[in-house]
């Protein structure tokens, strides 16, 4: 047997200002070509064990390092992270920061001028990586001018051109939209055999993650390592649920047909797997429920005629498109990315302002109000959460709202902690904002705005980051407002589970227009739409194709079970 | 779009654009210098007409730098009228003689030919190197512009913070506006509408996300950079550099000698001042 | 601690960024106060924090570069004598990054009295003795005319600090987290 190259033995780490470690006791070996996903709950130490692995700890991060990890060889406590670089390059989770270089090909070439190539060889190696990711006709855009999948693409051009031994990716899917997501893991997969390349990926979508192969799974829990094996042997015990990971959404359908999963063969790769009287029992599932008729909402709120608009004259974002929201509905706005679905809800809050259009709330024309106006009624909670945090502890953020509107203090007291509980925040209430989670600063935002009550919602990527409970809490707590205080809301999302789970209307946007508005599973499966607007079709549809279902019919009846468990389990 | 006006960089297929970066930046630095010393009326005149002529080879359009001339103009002006109302007899002060135009001789407000002459000067000062400095930021391409100042001598690490400080604007630019408008939304009212304190307390309230917010960023921009090995060596090469070729050689040949002239000339007017009152 | 590789480099980062902000707060947020070429500067009040935090080498440079960025792009060229003069207050700032040893928590009230004291005589030494000394003597402008320009820039600017520098350095002194602080609360 070859040596590992990366291993940790029982390795702690406690960062300086914590009171308690925050990796405890790993053991962990990663031999040469394997593919490992690490999985766990926000704030389970991924992002720290991924900062043991480039050399940031100890580092650049200062704190106390206890027991032995060893790096292709090299002791972290006494390497370089200079050193460590030459072997392991790090993808990280925000691309927008990765992304250092004035254009695109001095971004690729970066580390090379660092190591002090010559012009011919960076021209050489840049070409060659160009062509290998497809970049050609992006090498001298500037990062503004890109979308997030391009971004993330010349992310992976700048590691990648290092030719380290071992990669790093942490959450490298959260942004992109699924054809892409899946795009990259397929690229990563190709990457990994042609490059003989040791692969470590972060990530809460595990879904996505797996619809390539995959060596190991490790899953973190608190700071320890809780499973560590291969995935098939981790999805047959049903461990994920019990360890608070997403299942894929084919398992589930299994589960609810009554499949026992220890009979079931190649459980981590759909296109293989089987098991006994398999489609008998799909079937007969299938028959036994039936389908209640969908709540229809018909009191218009939002109302949206002809809206045109682009950044610059020549190139329109979005044209001539109308739209009528509900409401009391929950509907899921998808895309491609860059289509602009970010810019839509930007002319709808009144952040940017239309070329022509219309819009009316409740019957009152929108024009002519300022975005303080509209904010009264409509709370937007936007994509990237530090540009709304304003103040310095969890607390104050949250309040700064009422505060304004001048609401008595034991008013503010009270909604806020109810608030913060409902979005698992209030055991950290008197943090500073700075030490918490990517995924923990999201929910501060949707608490900030939650706490206003305001008639309509519009959340941009309100899952991106976060993991099964917070998701599931606050999916659930979504669901409640919007079903006893009829509360419209709109969820931009590229996760297709949370837009057939949870939502009841899919508006589909491309070419500047809806593309599609329709119940999401008839979204799902349509083929062209799907291709279009750069969606994925979820495992629930090749199953059903597998076994000569009608695939609409099938998801529906699988997301409607889903609701009344989930409902049952709320109530009791 | 606003980034357009910090560099409305173009490449137009000019003499001017095929210039490397460090000709330009040497030849603009040194210019500058010798035009910010002399108050040769001559000289200065001389370059001014010489980066006009430059400036019509350069094939940038008069309507996309129509704003910033009207703004430099304006500015220039204001600072005239007050160098006026402080120092009327200033010009009399350095030249020496007093030909009146209008006014009394010993009143605190006249006007002198000297004054007229030395405020010409002045605004002959403040415009001069307008149309060096547009041509500069418009030909040159801001990738090229760390490499430039790396070549010319000044550390690759401070060059490095100038292409960072490039890269970012446009984005600092759009997280001020982001954030204002969500802070608005949070009922924040900056507009026009809101008293002059509201107003402060709102500016305020943007300021903070844009700082902590790119104090963060700092934080893992410095990450990404450490985990490419920025900083490993003693220098660094730059992909966009660019070789001196025979043009470059020439030009800074005619500034060289340009700024020869102006030194000369300080000996010829004993002094920084071109007399003309004295003959 | 961190190590001496990794200052160096967020040193050259907070140089960049910080020059982009300061550019950014030059253009966009500046009032006039009536006088041509002074105004109410809130990048000098960002700089107090930026020197607090990442010391004289960032400081100074990311104001020499945003101010000569500045100018450029708004007057065409660079007012030298001004931008080197910035420059150094950036460094004054800078060197008051021991005496407050921010990134370790609170700032007591009196180191806060202490660095407005320093701020304003800083501003005094730059404004009203450099800054216009440095326009007489190469730029040659009346000197009632840069006197009037420097005080009442040194004006402005204190009161600029002393307000946005001294809430910023408060607030960001908050956001410290103290070692072994961090504790779940039930
Ligand atoms: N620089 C830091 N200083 C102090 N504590 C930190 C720091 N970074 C992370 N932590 C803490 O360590 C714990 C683990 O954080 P980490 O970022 O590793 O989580 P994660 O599993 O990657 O979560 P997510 O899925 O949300 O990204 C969290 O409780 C966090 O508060
Ligand atoms: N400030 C801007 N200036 C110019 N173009 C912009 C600006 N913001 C966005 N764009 C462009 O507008 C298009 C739509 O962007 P938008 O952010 O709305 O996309 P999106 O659908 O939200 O994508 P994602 O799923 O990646 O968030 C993109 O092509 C983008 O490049
Ligand atoms: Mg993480
Ligand atoms: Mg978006």
């Amino acid at each position: 047997m070859t040596a590992p190259i990366i291993s940790f033995k029982d390795f702690s780490f406690q960062y300086n200002s914590q009171t308690e470690p925050t990796l405890r006791h790993i053991n962990l070996d990663i031999y040469p070509g394997e593919k490992v996903l690490i999985a766990g709950p926000s704030g389970s130490g991924k992002s720290t064990l991924g900062r043991c692995l480039n050399g940031l700890i100890p580092q650049s991060y200062p704190g106390t390092v206890s027991g032995q990890a060893t790096v292709a060889g090299q002791d972290i406590r006494h390497s370089s992270i200079f050193d460590l670089s030459l072997n392991v390059g790090t993808v990280l989770q925000d691309p927008d920061s990765q992304f250092v270089g004035l254009t695109v090909v001095e971004d690729m070439a970066f580390s090379l001028e660092n190591d002090q190539q010559s012009q011919d060889a960076m021209q050489t190696a840049t070409q060659q990586w160009a062509q290998t990711l497809d970049l050609q006709h992006l090498l001298t855009h500037r990062p503004q001018e890109l979308s997030g999948g391009q971004k993330q693409r010349v992310a992976m051009a700048g590691v990648l051109i290092d030719n380290s031994k071992v990669l790093l990716f942490d959450e490298p899917l959260a942004s992109l939209d699924p054809a892409s997501g899946k795009a990259s893991m397929a690229l990563i997969d190709r990457l990994t055999h042609s490059q003989e390349l040791t692969v470590v990926i972060i990530e809460h979508r595990i879904e996505d993650v797996l619809q390539q192969p995959i060596d190991r799974l490790v899953v973190m829990q608190d700071g320890e390592i809780v499973a560590n094996d291969r995935p098939e042997t981790i999805l047959r015990e049903s461990l994920m649920a019990q360890l608070g990971l997403r299942e894929p959404l084919y398992l589930s359908a299994l589960k609810l047909a009554g499949i026992p999963l220890r009979d079931c063969r190649h459980l981590d790769d759909l296109t293989h797997l089987s098991a006994p009287n398999l489609t008998p029992t799909l079937q007969h599932w299938t028959q036994g429920v039936t389908l209640n008729a969908p709540v229809a909402h018909t009191d218009p709120l939002l109302d949206i005629q002809g809206l045109s608009f682009g950044y610059t004259p020549d190139h329109p974002i979005l044209h001539d498109l109308s739209l009528t929201l509900h409401r009391g509905e929950m509907i899921s706005l998808v895309g491609q990315n860059g289509v602009g679905k970010s810019t839509l809800s930007n002319l709808i809050t009144g952040f940017l302002t239309p070329q022509a259009g219309q819009l009316t709330f409740a019957g009152r024309s929108l024009n002519q109000q300022s975005v303080k106006e509209r904010a009264d009624h409509i709370g937007y909670i936007l994509q990237d959460p530090n540009q709304m945090i304003s103040k310095t502890l969890i607390y104050d953020e949250v309040a700064a709202g009422l505060v304004l509107r001048g609401i008595d203090e034991d008013t503010i007291h009270d909604r806020v902690l109810a608030t913060l509980k409902v979005c698992g925040l209030y055991e950290f209430r008197h943090w500073p904002i700075s030490a918490l989670s990517f995924g923990q600063k999201k929910r501060v935002t949707i608490a900030a705005i939650l706490v206003l009550q305001p008639e309509m919602l519009i959340l941009d990527e309100p899952t991106a980051g976060q993991d099964l409970a917070h998701y599931t809490e606050m999916m659930t707590f979504l669901e409640k407002i919007n079903r006893d205080q009829q509360m419209t809301i709109m969820l931009i999302t590229h996760d297709m589970h949370l837009m057939l789970e949870y939502t009841d209307r899919t508006i589909v946007l491309g070419g500047g227009n809806v593309l599609m508005d329709a119940a999401p599973a008839d979204v799902l499966t349509n083929q062209a739409i799907i291709e279009r607007a750069s969606l994925a079709k979820t495992s629930l549809y090749t199953l059903a194709e597998q076994h000569q279902l009608d695939p609409t019919e099938f998801v529906a009846k699988f997301v409607q079970a889903e609701r009344e468990v989930r409902a049952c389990n709320t109530n009791s | 779009m606003q980034h357009q006006l910090l560099i409305g960089y173009d490449d137009r297929h000019t003499f001017l654009n095929r210039l490397s970066g460090s000709t330009k930046l040497l030849c603009f630095v040194g210019l500058s210098i010798i035009g910010m010393m002399t108050y040769d009326t001559r000289y200065l005149l001389g370059i001014m007409v010489l980066s006009l002529i430059l400036f019509h080879f350069s094939r940038i359009k008069f309507r996309d730098v129509s704003f910033i001339l009207s703004v430099i103009l304006g500015f220039s002006v204001l600072n005239l009228v007050m160098v006026y109302v402080f120092a009327p007899h200033y010009g009399v002060t350095i030249y020496g003689t007093e030909h009146l135009l209008l006014g009394h001789h010993a009143a605190y407000f006249n006007l002198t030919t000297e004054q007229l002459f030395y405020e010409f000067n002045l605004l002959l000062k403040y415009t001069f190197m307008v149309p060096l400095a547009l041509i500069f930021l418009m030909t040159t391409n801001p990738s090229e512009f760390a490499a430039s100042l790396n070549k010319i001598g000044v550390s690759y690490r401070i060059s490095y913070s100038v292409a960072i400080a490039l890269r970012y604007i446009p984005d600092v630019q759009s997280d001020y506006r982001t954030i204002s408008l969500a802070q608005q939304a949070r009922g924040f009212e900056i507009s026009k509408k809101a008293k002059f304190m509201t107003r402060v307390r709102g500016g305020v309230q943007i300021l903070l996300p844009l700082i902590f917010s790119s104090l963060d960023r700092i934080e893992v921009i410095s990450q990404a950079m450490e985990l490419r090995r920025f900083g490993k060596g003693k220098r660094r090469t730059w992909y966009m550099a660019q070789r001196f070729k025979r043009n470059d050689y020439l030009a800074l040949l005619i500034v060289g000698l340009l700024i020869v002239l102006g030194i000369a000339l300080f000996r010829v007017n004993g002094g920084r001042f071109w007399n003309p009152f004295k003959a | 601690m961190q190590n001496k590789q990794s200052n160096s480099i967020r040193t050259v980062v907070a140089t960049g960024i910080g020059a982009a902000i300061i550019f950014v707060l030059m253009k966009f947020v500046a009032i006039p106060t009536g006088i041509p070429n002074t105004q109410f500067n809130v990048a000098i009040g960002f700089l107090a924090l930026l020197g607090a935090i990442f010391g004289p080498v960032a400081a100074g440079l990311a104001v020499f570069i945003g101010h000569a960025l500045n100018d450029f792009v708004t007057y065409g060229s660079p007012w030298w004598t001004w931008i080197i003069v910035d420059g150094l207050v950036g460094v004054a700032f800078g060197l008051a990054k021991n005496r407050l040893k921010i990134a370790d928590g609170a700032l007591k009230t009196s180191k806060l009295v202490w660095f407005n004291v320093y701020q304003v005589i800083v501003n005094f030494v730059a404004w009203v003795l450099l800054a216009p000394t440095g326009d007489i003597i190469i730029y040659h402008e009346p000197a009632s005319k840069v006197y009037l320009q420097g005080i009442t820039t040194w004006i402005v600017d204190s009161i600029s600090v002393a307000i946005i520098g001294t809430l910023l350095l408060a607030l960001y002194a908050r956001t410290r987290t103290q070692r072994g602080s961090l504790k779940k609360e039930k």
